[in-house]
């Protein structure tokens, strides 16, 4: 059996080589909380033990395949039962494993602990994009893929991080303890980074838990993880951890930010204006299912282009923007848009594509009918 | 002392049992017709076989399809909604069509012959049990083409994706699980009632080949999980089309609940699918090493802990889903116990390889690439039980590569195994050893290529079921891929091997194997459409 041999050569090869499997973008991150270090040392120990296990088990395998072939002249014994060493292999694993039960506990008690927070941070699953919310602090934004439909499409070159980049990351202070509320608008989500070692389910109607204590300012990167529909794959996550100082002057600025937006309801707005403003909302939010040409993909997604009923009703249209369509996959954005986006988007789809209604839809009658 | 006997199954039952078949007859009806009404065991074992045969290549076409995308990194052949459906149907058509009938083709065949009795206990719902399947499958196949597409949301069909925001087509999808299922559950009544009631006169249950132990668990298995299958689908069918909301946020249901009663089934289905494998390992190894298996005593309890501790384990595929510390540390537990007794399998078939006289015909290499790769994947099972790790892994590749080589080098090479070992018995030929050793060498090539690269993306970030990926990934992928385009292929060399087989070879006498004990041997080979039409008499051999 030359052949088998050359085998067990390729395996010990491989084995070999596994150290050097350690090497960077080929194992889990070491990441940049205490917890994700633990889980890396976790993860590592239990590889070596199965390593140790992987070594004797196929070592005694491939010194009997070697050393008892027929070809060879071996006779076979005749040996079937030997309770002292059935025992044995029964318990030794046991032990092993309550070993290794211990760590693994002590870690996982360690990662439910999301008490004495200093900071709260809604994230919401939505397809397909991330909306984060700074709870008690009148901040939040939605979160997009920013990499260009034409690298995709192999249009133009790729781009360092492919895939991994989005218009707005989430922006967190370093040393701190930040709890994440986490829930879904519409379908099963995941929310993963590596770095981090956060990965939990956002799930419609539960509210998850978990936290970060991130020791090191850097951008981090990760993906959703549960299937969640067409894009799932396009749903990136990016997390800018920067210091405690630099980032409450972020927040505050964003604050500001904000309340100029809150001002802006009052008063009247050109279409233009609009125009513009709604052009960036509904590339953002609406162009995943509705398509950039506002073409839709029928029958899950209905075409905006020369739509009668979204043309002939601005108040019906208005209110689905608002309220979503049940039973379908429009959700309501009652919460997730403010005023003047809603106002912006609706007069956008109303004039866009040959749909030149004329129509200018004011963030005050949104506000209204918000407040019905 | 005197051994304890069962009451032996009167003699009666036997000549019932071949009274539905072609005994009662005086010729077998020809042509097509003679497939769809046969009522013999060998006839409807092999039509298990075919059927999971093309079904394996039809899975497997989907998968090419999903490697071929995956290649390199953009979106080149498919579009990300038809990449979903061909990695759900790949998925569906793999479990419930190739693997399952599969092994069920197996037991088929080879549960009468190993207990001596002359065909299954129910033979008429035998044949009812396979023609549901074409039927189940062409709908399954069928949602395809309808408008929407087919299933797009993963082979584990998590709500509400796949009911809220489900394709029309998905209540045929539902439909045609069902028919699976009912296959599938009187499938297992009919391995129960055969090994209870139609063993040899003499053979008592500790006495029975591993095959027909492990097919017994595994019935029983089936039996506890497919209805819950069943209602958790029927609970998808009210809420699409019913306006109930089992699984629908907004009208007070549950999505989480779908996931426990969907992997309530789908764990112990789990163990269906390697169940038997273990069984076919176990009667091959002892084969070619000329020795009695080591341990079988042990082999039935741990095998028997092993579906026991299946109820018991099911949210470990759930550890993100948010459950409370004291279930996650529960499942944690109960899942790393079920390393004991499949450590006690892997231990037992190296002792019997231990001092034996080995030798490598086509079955054994299979045999003995099954317990090193099905090992591996115990190995990266057994990181996944470690809850906190288990958050990294969660999703990604490295489940994939896990399930994979306990399902592939697992599953699906222990059927392989099966085939090249009972083919002497089924054909009267053995099949050509040449071309089986480049099927064996190209498959298990192709196999770890495919698989072992994915522990790394998985490690790295990869998450699972992503048409496209960032850059970093993809060199993985491009080894995965050419791996997977290999193992494709040569399962083409396994067609020629089984057509060559059937139409000629080197003949093979009744005990086709000099090391084989069972009583299959005893019959002629090619076996005749009838045996054991007077119950063999049985003496036990070591156990």
């Amino acid at each position: 059996m030359r052949t088998l041999l050359v085998w067990m050569a390729g395996c010990c090869i491989l084995a070999g080589l596994s150290p050097l499997a350690l090497a960077n973008g080929w194992n889990m991150p070491v990441g940049v909380t205490d917890l994700s270090r633990e889980i890396f040392s976790l993860h590592m120990t239990i590889f070596w033990i199965c390593v140790a296990i992987g070594v004797v088990v196929f070592g005694v395998m491939f010194y009997s395949l070697f050393r008892f072939r027929r070809s060879r002249g071996a006779k076979a014994d005749n040996f079937h039962e030997h309770t002292t060493v059935e025992v044995l292999w029964t318990a030794i694993p046991l032990l092993i494993l309550v070993g290794m039960a211990v760590p693994a506990t002590a870690t996982l008690v360690q990662m439910y602990d999301a008490s004495d927070a200093e900071l709260d941070v809604m994230i919401t699953g939505q397809q397909w994009r991330w909306r984060y919310e700074y709870l008690g602090e009148d901040v939040a934004f939605t979160s997009n893929l920013s990499t260009p439909r034409a690298q995709v499409r192999g249009e133009e070159a790729r781009g360092e991080h492919y895939l991994l980049e989005v218009d707005e990351p989430l922006v967190l202070p370093t040393d701190r303890k930040v709890r994440f509320l986490m829930t879904s608008d519409d379908v099963l989500h995941s929310w993963w980074v590596p770095d981090l070692a956060v990965k939990q389910d956002t799930i419609p109607g539960f509210i998850n838990e978990n936290w970060v204590n991130i020791s090191e300012p850097g951008i981090y990167r990760g993906q959703c993880a549960e299937l969640c529909g067409i894009n799932h794959g396009f749903m990136p996550v990016v997390v800018h951890a920067m210091e405690g100082e630099e980032f409450d002057d972020w927040l505050a600025e964003r604050k500001e930010a904000a309340a100029e937006e809150a001002l802006g309801v009052d008063r009247d707005w050109e279409l233009d204006e609009l125009m513009e403003r709604g052009e960036a909302v509904y590339s953002s939010i609406c162009a995943s299912c509705h398509q950039p040409e506002g073409q839709g993909a029928p029958p899950a997604f209905p075409s905006l282009a020369g739509n009668e009923r979204l043309i002939g009703d601005v108040e019906w249209h208005v209110q689905t923007i608002i309220n979503g369509v049940s039973g379908t996959a429009m959700p309501s954005f009652r919460n997730t848009l403010n005023p003047v986006e809603i106002a912006a988007v609706a007069t956008f789809t109303r004039n866009a594509w040959g749909n030149d209604t004329g129509d200018v839809v004011q963030p005050s009658d949104v506000a209204e009918q918000l407040a019905q | 002392m005197a051994p304890k006997l069962p009451p032996q199954p009167p003699l009666e039952h036997s000549s019932a049992a071949t009274a539905g078949g072609a005994a009662a007859h005086h010729a077998p009806p020809r042509g097509m017709l003679r497939w769809l009404l046969t009522t013999n065991h060998k006839e409807i074992g092999s039509l298990y076989l075919i059927f999971s045969l093309i079904m394996f290549f039809i899975g497997g076409i989907f998968a090419m399809v999903v490697r071929a995308e995956l290649f390199q990194p953009g979106l080149q052949l498919v579009n990300p909604d038809f990449f979903n459906q061909m990695t759900t149907m790949h998925g569906l058509i793999m479990v419930f069509g190739a693997v399952m009938p599969g092994f069920v083709g197996l037991a088929n065949w080879m549960v009468p012959l190993q207990i001596g009795a002359p065909d299954m206990a129910l033979p008429r719902l035998n044949n009812f049990s396979f023609w549901l399947l074409p039927i189940a499958f062409l709908l399954l196949l069928s949602t395809l083409l309808m408008p929407g597409g087919g299933p797009d949301f993963g082979w584990t069909f998590y709500a509400p994706l796949s009911t809220t925001y489900a394709p029309p087509s998905t209540t045929f999808f539902i439909l045609s699980l069902h028919m699976a299922g009912i296959s599938s559950i009187l499938g297992a009544i009919n391995i129960i009632a055969t090994i209870l009631n139609l063993r040899a006169p003499g053979m008592r249950l500790m006495d029975m080949p591993l095959f027909v132990w492990t097919w017994l668990i595994t019935a029983f298995l089936l039996i506890a999980v497919m209805p819950v299958l069943a209602g958790v689908i029927t609970m998808m069918l009210m809420d699409i089309n019913f306006g109930t909301s089992f699984f629908n946020a907004a009208g007070g249901g549950d999505p989480v609940l779908f996931q426990h009663l969907f992997w309530f089934f789908g764990h112990p289905e789990v163990y269906i699918m390697i169940l038997p494998a273990f069984g076919i390992v176990s009667a091959i190894i002892p084969t070619f090493a000329r020795k009695p298996l080591f341990g079988y005593a042990s082999m039935v309890y741990a095998t028997a802990s092993i579906a026991l501790l299946s109820f018991l384990v099911w949210a470990h595929h759930m550890f993100a889903v948010g459950l409370p510390l004291v279930a996650e540390l529960f499942f944690m537990y109960t899942t790393m116990l079920i390393a004991v007794p499949t450590g006690v399998k892997v231990f037992n078939w190296i002792t019997t390889l231990f001092r034996g006289s080995i030798s490598f015909e086509p079955p054994m290499l299979f045999a003995l690439a099954f317990v090193v790769l099905f090992t591996i994947g115990g190995f990266s099972g057994l990181m996944l039980a470690i809850a906190p790790a288990d958050f990294q892994y969660h999703d990604t590749y490295f489940v994939v590569a896990h399930f994979h080589y306990v399902l592939v080098p697992g599953a699906v090479f222990a059927i392989m195994a099966g085939v090249y070992y009972w083919l002497p018995k089924w054909t009267g030929h053995y099949p050509n050893v040449r071309l089986s050793q480049w099927h064996f060498w190209l498959s298990v090539i192709g196999v770890n290529l495919t698989f072992f690269p994915m522990h790394f993306s998985g490690l790295a970030g990869m998450p699972r079921r992503i048409p496209d990926y960032a850059l970093q990934f993809a060199d993985f992928n491009l080894v995965s891929s050419l791996g997977a385009f290999l193992f494709g292929a040569s399962q083409l060399v396994f067609v020629a091997v089984v057509v060559l087989c059937v139409r000629g070879g080197e003949k093979a006498p009744a005990k086709a194997w000099d090391g084989a004990e069972d009583l299959e041997w005893s019959v002629p080979s090619p076996a005749p459409l009838h045996t054991f039409d007077t119950p063999p008499t049985f003496s036990p051999h070591v156990h």
